[in-house]
C-alpha cells in the first residue's frame, strides 16, 4: 500500500487535479493503453497508469471506480479531460517516466495488489 | 429499492466520441441513488459502457434502453449499423475490426464482448448484416 502523496514523490509527478486527495491509499495498480484491457480485471483502490489522455480514460476510471489516474511519458491532457475528472472526483497526476518504468517503480515500492473477482 | 420498475432511455451519438459513456454514467448514478449493491453497479457500468462504445465505434450510434427492477437490471443497446457477420469470431477475446484511429483512442482491444459476458448474468446478441445489432445485458440484483 502507498499513500497518493508518496506515489507523487516516487514518480516525481505533478498533480493536475485532486490536490485534496493526497491521503488516498492505493493498493493495486494497472498499466495499459487499451481501456478494455483495464476493464477485464477489477481491482480495488487502484491507480491506473496510461499513455492515453482522452476523455474515455476518465470514463473508464468512472465505471471502474478508479480514483487515481497517472498520465505517463509527459503526456499533457486537454482542459476537457481535467474538467471531466474534476466533475467525477477523479485525481490526475502526470509524470515524465514511461509506462514500464512507472509500473516498475510502483511495484517495487509495494503496489502489488492483484485483481478481484477472477 | 422501491418496488416499481425504473425505465431509462438514452440516445447514443456516433458523432462525438468524447460524450460516449454518458448513458452508462447516467445509469451508474441512478443505480447508486437507488441503493443497488456496489458490485452490481460496477458490473452494469462496465458491461454497458463496453456496449455503448461498440455502438459508437462499430454501430454508427444507436440507443440504450434500461429497466431497473428489484430483481435485475436489463440493458438493451441497439444500433442500425453494419451488423456482425460472425458472432463466434466477434466473441473471441482479442478479435477486433477496429480502425487504428479507434485504437489510438484506447479501444479496439477485442475485449468488449468478452468483458460484457464476464460481468453479466445473461447476455444476448442479435445481429443481422446490413440491419444492425442489439445487445441485451442482464445483471441480477442478488447473486
Ligand atoms: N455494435 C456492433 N456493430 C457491428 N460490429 C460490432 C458491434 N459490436 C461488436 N462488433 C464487432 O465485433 C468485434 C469485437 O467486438 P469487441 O469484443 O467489443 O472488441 P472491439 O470493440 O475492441 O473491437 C468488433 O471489432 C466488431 O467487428
Ligand atoms: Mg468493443
Amino acid at each position: 500500500m502507498l499513500k497518493l502523496s508518496e506515489i507523487v514523490k516516487i514518480l516525481d509527478a505533478q498533480v493536475l487535479t485532486g490536490e485534496e486527495n493526497m491521503d488516498l491509499e492505493i493498493y493495486s495498480g494497472c498499466g495499459a493503453d487499451l481501456m478494455s484491457d483495464v476493464m477485464a480485471f477489477v481491482k480495488e483502490s487502484v491507480i491506473l497508469c496510461t499513455g492515453l489522455v482522452n476523455p474515455q480514460v476518465v470514463r473508464t476510471a468512472e465505471m471502474m471506480d478508479i480514483k487515481v489516474l497517472c498520465f505517463v511519458r509527459g503526456k499533457v491532457p486537454g482542459d476537457q479531460v481535467i474538467e471531466l475528472a474534476k466533475e467525477k472526483g477523479i485525481t490526475i497526476i502526470a509524470t515524465q517516466h514511461p509506462l514500464f518504468i512507472c509500473c516498475g517503480m510502483l511495484y517495487s515500492n509495494g503496489i502489488k495488489g492483484r485483481g478481484v473477482w477472477n | 429499492m422501491s418496488e416499481a420498475a425504473v425505465k431509462l432511455h438514452y440516445d447514443i451519438d456516433a458523432e462525438d466520441f468524447t460524450t460516449a459513456g454518458e448513458a452508462s454514467s447516467g445509469v451508474k448514478k441512478t443505480l447508486t441513488r437507488l441503493g443497488a449493491e456496489p458490485d452490481v453497479i460496477k458490473r452494469v457500468a462496465i458491461a454497458m459502457y463496453e456496449a455503448e462504445i461498440n455502438a459508437v465505434i462499430h454501430g454508427g450510434g444507436g440507443a440504450a434502453d434500461v429497466e431497473i427492477t428489484p430483481e435485475k437490471v436489463t440493458v438493451v443497446i441497439s444500433d442500425q449499423g453494419p451488423g456482425i457477420p460472425d458472432l463466434d469470431k466477434a466473441m473471441t477475446p482479442g478479435w477486433s475490426t477496429a480502425t487504428n484511429l479507434v485504437r489510438e483512442m484506447g479501444f479496439g482491444a477485442g475485449m468488449g464482448l468478452p468483458n460484457m459476458k464476464r460481468y453479466t448474468d445473461e447476455m444476448y446478441v442479435e445481429s443481422e448484416v446490413g440491419v444492425g445489432t442489439k445487445v441485451t445485458l442482464i445483471v441480477n440484483m442478488k447473486r
